[in-house]
This record gives structure tokens, C-alpha cells and sequence, in this order.
């Protein structure tokens, strides 16, 4: 689990030592796993560098919407918090070595270019990121709806999407809950 | 039942005068539970449980009904085992509307019956918002013993004929209640060989 | 798209399998088709003036034992050439229901998704959690879980045997396959209470203890599970017509199904010895011995045989936890997390208002975000954690192996008959509930 640091320049009695970089991307580790933070630009370029590296395996790619979050600071310096983030777990099937990528994706533009050509299985988690958070994956051969029904409004996953409640009736006590 | 009886009273001699009395609509009701094909409706975490009814050792074929008909057009009854999306609904219908009269429903588990612990966007609060429900099983899963109870209990129904008469005049199913019946027989591995 | 473009599928053999899955276009396996195109093509007689394409639809309720699942299949004759998988009938919004429970509660959503192996979601969600609680679990809560697991892999493959006879006609493998089920879920029933979504496996532990007499239903099940799989083998392995429907069928290569990020058993098949048993170990699977079962070819047969062999693995396993389990507690003495046994609530008030903060508001969890991954009897199970430092998850995912492994369908099914997808939908072994979760 423990990636050796491409390019840091790491020093003991440095305050705030800047985050070690892997695949030209900060590093951070989250409970012993490595975490990479590409930003969009560098999405495509450090998950291709992940393949090259051994990284054959698209474990997973799901989302993360932080807008009732906002005070999180697991991020490293120079990643702007934005509202979403897209998460990709890749692992290595020889060596079981796993890393996390993780990008910031503005409300504004939900878009994130696919994973779909480096791994081909991205395509149902993407299509399932796009259905329950909106966020479009650029170039993805068939990004429609997985889940919900095709002609349903809203991405039930956002926070601002609401749970969908109706109040439960007892009808021997006459009141509602 | 007039051929039962005759037959009772002088053995089959009673056959010899070669007529039934009593009515032809309890002989088709006493035929309506006996046969009552479900139509294959499993849908999740209970449909597990109706086929473990089907199965061997709740065995579900001694009334009749280990024909489980992928047709809706064979069928006369529809459990509706597990929870029922907005996606699946209007499926559920349709499969309900192709289904031939007479026709039953049987709620099975607390998501068919009011949506369960589900209370979100995804899941149909109940599915008698959709189809009429004859019978609702609670549980989660309802137990085999919990659905075959299920299935007296609609049995006793059809025998009285009562329920086609209700849905005639109003539309609507039974929507019998019945309890849970499960945690009744003791784990036989522990005493089997003892 | 329209079905009328020519595949040319002569020089098949010598494309790299690698970059077949990754085609996009009419060339492709998947009918990358949406359900208004597919059926203004169905409704258009000049579109199939010249070929004899059809479009069919199959399913969400249909005969094949596999839940609500519905494939659009684009037909040449009997043989398949694109299909697509339509899924989410069953979504039950169970990720959003997750935000809305406490950690205390989240094991009893979690479970209702794989409602064949309830046990290892539950675990999976227990693992996360107590990695961001960065809490150790007692030695004997970790052997108890793992025992239960390996029970429910067999309560699990067992059901798959049952749909499998099934869906290819050797119907008395249903009943076979549930008498032995039913075993394994008297004994799940003896200790969690319950036949199936048990709630048994929690975040510090296990809900109850094992009962008394426990170590003698277990060498009894050991004792009857093996011959009973040479039953199995009996009636099926050897078969002639078994071997004949399923040999060859639905083949694919490791290549494939990596790229396709394809895990559990369909990986396994083409020959990839990928367990996170083994590969990662959790709980205490690095003490007890075991082999990994991998297949050749990567087709049905293996599918099936792989999972026979994995009964007699996890036999094997359920035998040494027999002899090793520890003693001890089952849940970890943190009254951060446990509440309180029922005794002690009668007794002292503070026990009594602990119980009720545990109950209604939970214990609040460290920020930060986590994955765990467990491996099910369907692959690779993951749940990735985001936490707030509130008692509810901020963001609860989990990878479903079914929902990941199902893209694999239409590379398996293409170029196959119709009556082998029946085939290739049993042996990749979906549950719809954790498909669509
Ligand atoms: S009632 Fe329970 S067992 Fe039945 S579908 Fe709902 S969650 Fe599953």
C-alpha cells in the first residue's frame, strides 16, 4: 500500500511538508491507503500512468457530493475543495497493491473525461455515477440512465435531492408520526 | 358437495344416480384452491423465501401449486415477494392486468405491504397502491410458514367465494392481515441425530 | 446506431481480446442502444427489409431464476450478436437510506442488498466502520464472523447449484439444492434468529454469542455436506448433457475480464487466482489453510465447478475455525460502541441511559474516508466509507461484485445461442439486490 514518493522533496522539520507526488499527482494516505489527487486536466494522464504502473484492475468509480460538508480538510495543499468528487479504486491483480483516485468536480460543470478507454469496465459505475449525482463523463460510449427509470427527474444521490419520505400512519392512535 | 356426499352416504352406489346435487360453484371453488398457480413474481430478499417454500422441505406442490407459471396467462395467483421500485411498478401492473380472472394477490414481506424500512424515493409505499391485495404476509422475510399460512388463509376465502363478489363490486382485494408464524418449528440439526 | 450496420466478424480471431471490449460502436458486444431508439427500430419495417435482425426483450420478470433482471438482446436467428443488460427494477436507494441510518443501525440496510450472502455486506459495512473507529475487535468476535461467513458461502453456493440445475433444465438440482441450504439456514437461524438478513454481524463484533452446543451442529454439518457433493457430482459434473450445455459456453479470457473489471468466480474461471481472502487477508483468514480454485477457460463449466470446489474449500475452512475458535468476548469492550447487556440495564441507571444515547443517537465516528473489501461469494465486495465525525455516514457506496460483473454478459453472450445466455445469466450468478441496490 505504501507508494514510494515520485518526486518529493519531503524534509523532517519543514511545518507543513507539501504532499509526496505519485503519477505527477499529490498523495495523501487515509487510514494506510493511498489516495492520489488529480485534478480534471490530469485525470486522464494519472490514470494512465496508474495502468502503466500495474494498475489493471478498475475496482470501483462512484461520487461523493460534499455540499453539507463543507469544513472537510483531508484534501492536500493546492486541491480546491469543489461540491463533487469522483472517486476511482484501482488495484494491481498481481502485486494487491490498491490506490484511490480522487478529483474535484465544480457544480457548475459536472463533467470528468471517462476512464472508458484505459478500462473498459468503467462503464456501468460511470453510467451509475451519472444517473444518481449528474455529472456527465465525457466521451463515454453510452451515458444514459442505469438505475432510475429514463424519464425520472433529478440524481436521488445529491444532498440537495430529498430522501423521498412519506410520514408513516398509525391508524389506531389517529395521529401520524 | 353433493357428489362427495353421495358417495359418502351409500359408497358408490351413490355415484349410480348419475346426477350432482348442490351447487357447481362450490365443486369450482373447492377446483380454485386446489390449483391455484402462482405466477413467478419474485422480486427480492422474499422471493428467496417463496422459492424455499416451493422447495422440498416446505413443499408447496402438497396444495397444488409447485407450478410456479412464467406466463401471467397461466396463472391465478400473484405473490409479490419483496420490495417493488417506481422502475418496476407499471411492469408489475401489466404482468397483473395479462393475468386471467379470477386472480389473487398476496402481499409477501413488510416492502410489498407499506414500503418497509424503505421509506425513500425508490420504493412503491406499498403495493396495493398499484394492484388489489388479498392478503398481506408481514415479516422480513416472512418465514415459509408465514407464507403457506398466507395461502390458507386466501384458500378459505376463495372457498367462501366471498372475495370475487368483493372485488365485482368495489375493485378492491381482501386485504386480509394475518400474524407472523414463524420461529414455530424447532431446528431439527440440533436434535436430529441425537 | 441502427441494428442494419454490417459486423464484419471475419477477422474476429485475430483482434487482441483486450481491445474488443473496448470497441464502441455497432462492432461492439453491447447494444448500446436506449429503450426509445430500441423501439422505434422494432417499429420500423424497413429496417429489417434486409437482414433478419430482431430486436427482442427479455424480461424483468422472466422464467430464469435470477430476479428482476431484463436483457435487450439483438438476435440473428437463435444466435446473439449485441445485448444489453437493463437493470434497476430493483433499486431500492438503499446508498441514501445509508446516510439516513446511524453506524448502528447501517448493518440492517446493508443487509438486505445480497440477499444470498447477507452476512458479507454486513461484514464489509462493519469492516469500514471500524476502520475509521480505528477500533481492534476481540479474537473471538473475528473467528465467529469468520465461521458465519464461510456458512453463508455455503448457503450461498448452494443456492447457485439450485438455480443453475435450474435454469438448464435438471430441475431436480432445485431440490438438491435447497435441502442442503435449508441445513446451513437452521443453523444461521439458531444463532442470529433469523433465516436470512440477519443483522448479525455489527460494527464492534457480533450481535450474540454462539449457542450452546454449537461445535456439535457444525461437525455435523461437515460431516453431512461431503457426500452430499459427490451427489452433486453424480448427477452433474460427469453428465454428458451437463458437460455438453455448459463446456465451452460462455468463454472468456483473463485478459477480458480484468479489463472488464470482472472479480470472484468469473475471474477466477479465466484462470486468475484472485481471492482477497488470500490476496489481502481480513479477519483471520491468514491462520486457516485453503486453496484457491481457478478455472481454465473461463466458461461456464468452470463457473460451476469453481463454486462446487469452493464448498468443499469453505468445508475445509469451517473445519479448523471448529478447532481454533478462541474464547473470549464477541464484541469489543468499548462502551463507545456496545451498548450495555440486557442484564445490566435493569440494574443501573447509567447503564439504562447509556443504552438509550447508543440507541437513538449512535456513537460518532472520526472523519475521513475509508474502503473495505471482503470477498462474497460473488467477488469483490467493497464498501467506501466518507465520514463527517457524525453518528451517520456521510456517504455510504458499496461495489457490488453482481453489479461490476454483469458488463461482462454481453462479451459472454455474443455470437452464442439464446439458449446458452439462460446459461451465462446462471453462471455469472447476479443478485439483483445488490445489482441495483
Ligand atoms: S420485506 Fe424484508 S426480506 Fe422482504 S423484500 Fe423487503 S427487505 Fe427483503
Amino acid at each position: 500500500m505504501n507508494a514510494e514518493p515520485d518526486g518529493s522533496t519531503e524534509t523532517e522539520d519543514d511545518p507543513t511538508p507539501p504532499a509526496p507526488l505519485r503519477y505527477g499527482a499529490p498523495l495523501t494516505d487515509s487510514r494506510g491507503q493511498a489516495v492520489v489527487h488529480p485534478s480534471r486536466d490530469t485525470w486522464l494522464e494519472v490514470a494512465e500512468a496508474a495502468l502503466n504502473d500495474g494498475f489493471d484492475h478498475l475496482t470501483d468509480v462512484t461520487a461523493v457530493d460534499f455540499l453539507e460538508y463543507p469544513g472537510r480538510r483531508d484534501l492536500p495543499d493546492g486541491v480546491e475543495p469543489q461540491r463533487f468528487e469522483v472517486v476511482a479504486l484501482l488495484s494491481n491483480i498481481a502485486t494487491r497493491e490498491r490506490i484511490r483516485m480522487r478529483v474535484q468536480v465544480p457544480v457548475d460543470d459536472p463533467t470528468v473525461p471517462t476512464l472508458f478507454d484505459l478500462w473498459p469496465g468503467s462503464e456501468t459505475p460511470e453510467r451509475e455515477v451519472f444517473d444518481m449525482f449528474g455529472i456527465s463523463f465525457v466521451d463515454h460510449p453510452d451515458l444514459c440512465r442505469i438505475l432510475m427509470p429514463d424519464d425520472w427527474v433529478g440524481h436521488p444521490l445529491r444532498k440537495d435531492y430529498a430522501v423521498g419520505r412519506i410520514p408513516v400512519q398509525f391508524k389506531d392512535q389517529g395521529a401520524s408520526l | 358437495m353433493g357428489l362427495i356426499e353421495n358417495v359418502k352416504d351409500d359408497g358408490f352406489e351413490g355415484l349410480e344416480h348419475n346426477f350432482v346435487t348442490g351447487q357447481v360453484e362450490s365443486l369450482v371453488q373447492w377446483a380454485r384452491t386446489r390449483s391455484l398457480w402462482p405466477a413467478t413474481f419474485g422480486l427480492a430478499c422474499c422471493a428467496i423465501e417463496m422459492m424455499a417454500t416451493g422447495a422440498a422441505h416446505y413443499d408447496m406442490s402438497r396444495y397444488g401449486m409447485e407450478v410456479f407459471r412464467a406466463s401471467p396467462r397461466q396463472a391465478d395467483l400473484m405473490i409479490v415477494a419483496g420490495r417493488v421500485s417506481q422502475k418496476m411498478a407499471p411492469v408489475l401492473r401489466q404482468v397483473y392486468d395479462q393475468m386471467m380472472e379470477p386472480k389473487w394477490v398476496i402481499s409477501m414481506g413488510v416492502c410489498a405491504s407499506s414500503g418497509g424500512m424503505f421509506n425513500n424515493y425508490a420504493i412503491v409505499q406499498g403495493v396495493d397502491e398499484i394492484v388489489p391485495v388479498d392478503v398481506y404476509a408481514p415479516g422480513c422475510p416472512p418465514g415459509p410458514e408465514t407464507l403457506l399460512h398466507a395461502i390458507f388463509t386466501l384458500h378459505d376465502k376463495i372457498n367462501t367465494g366471498e372475495l370475487l363478489q368483493r372485488r365485482s363490486d368495489n375493485g378492491g382485494g381482501a386485504g386480509l392481515t394475518i400474524e407472523q408464524r414463524d420461529g414455530q418449528s424447532a431446528p431439527l440439526l440440533i436434535r436430529g441425530a441425537q | 446506431m441502427s441494428v442494419t450496420e454490417s459486423t464484419d466478424t471475419s477477422d474476429e480471431a485475430v483482434v487482441d481480446p483486450t481491445e474488443r471490449v473496448r470497441r464502441r460502436g455497432a462492432d461492439s458486444a453491447v447494444l448500446r442502444m436506449s429503450e426509445a431508439e430500441a423501439a422505434q427500430v422494432g417499429n420500423d419495417p424497413h429496417l429489417h427489409a434486409d437482414d433478419q435482425r430482431v430486436l427482442l426483450n427479455m424480461g424483468p420478470s422472466h422464467p430464469s431464476t435470477h430476479g428482476v433482471l431484463r436483457l435487450m438482446l439483438e438476435m440473428e436467428g437463435e444466435t446473439v450478436l449485441r445485448s444489453k443488460p437493463v437493470i434497476g427494477y430493483l433499486h431500492t436507494g438503499m446508498e441514501k437510506q445509508g446516510e439516513q441510518l446511524s453506524y448502528m443501525q447501517g448493518s440492517t440496510n446493508v443487509t438486505r442488498m445480497d440477499y444470498a450472502s447477507p452476512l458479507f455486506t454486513e461484514l464489509a459495512f462493519s469492516l469500514a466502520t471500524e476502520k475509521l473507529l480505528e477500533i481492534e475487535i476481540p479474537e473471538r468476535a473475528t473467528w465467529i464472523r469468520m465461521l458465519m461467513c464461510e456458512l453463508n458461502r455455503l448457503g450461498s453456493h448452494f443456492l447457485f447449484m439450485a438455480t443453475n440445475g435450474m435454469d438448464l433444465g435438471a430441475v431436480g438440482m432445485m431440490i438438491y439444492g435447497w435441502r442442503e441450504r435449508e441445513e446451513v439456514i437452521r443453523f444461521l437461524e439458531k444463532v442470529t434468529g433469523l433465516r436470512m438478513n440477519h443483522n448479525y454481524i455489527r460494527p464492534g463484533g457480533v450481535a450474540a454469542d454462539l449457542p450452546d452446543g454449537w461445535e456439535y451442529d457444525i461437525a455435523r454439518l461437515l460431516e453431512m455436506i461431503p457426500p452430499r457433493l459427490e451427489e452433486y457430482d453424480t448427477l452433474m459434473t460427469g453428465q454428458p448433457i451437463w458437460r455438453g450445455r455448459l463446456q465451452g459456453v460462455g468463454a472468456m479470457s483473463a485478459e477480458e475480464a480484468i479489463a472488464l473489471s470482472a472479480t470472484g468466480p468469473v475471474l477466477r474461471s479465466a484462470g486468475v487466482p484472485s481471492d482477497l481472502r488470500r490476496d489481502e487477508p481480513y479477519l483471520a483468514y491468514d491462520q486457516v489453510e485453503f486453496d484457491v480454485i481457478v478455472g481454465t477457460y473461463g466458461d461456464c463449466y468452470d463457473r460451476y465447478a469453481i463454486r462446487l470446489n469452493e464448498i468443499r474449500e469453505s468445508v475445509r475452512i469451517i473445519g479448523q475455525i471448529l478447532e481454533a475458535m478462541p474464547s473470549g468476548d464477541y464484541r469489543v469492550q468499548d462502551k463507545k460502541v456496545t451498548p450495555p447487556p440486557r442484564a445490566r440495564i435493569d440494574e443501573s441507571m447509567e447503564a439504562l441511559i447509556h443504552h438509550f444515547k447508543i440507541f437513538t443517537e449512535g456513537y460518532k465516528v472520526p472523519a475521513g474516508e475509508v474502503y473495505a473489501a471482503v470477498e462474497s461469494p460473488r467477488g469483490e465486495l467493497g464498501v467506501y466509507m466518507v465520514s463527517d465525525g457524525s453518528s451517520h455516514p456521510y456517504r455510504m457506496h458499496v461495489r457490488a461484485p453482481s453489479f461490476v460483473n454483469l458488463q461482462t454478459m454481453p462479451h459472454l453472450m455474443r455470437d452464442g445461442l439464446i439458449a446458452d445466455g439462460v446459461a451465462i445469466i446462471s453462471s455469472v450468478d447476479p443478485v439483483m439486490g445488490e445489482v441495483d441496490r
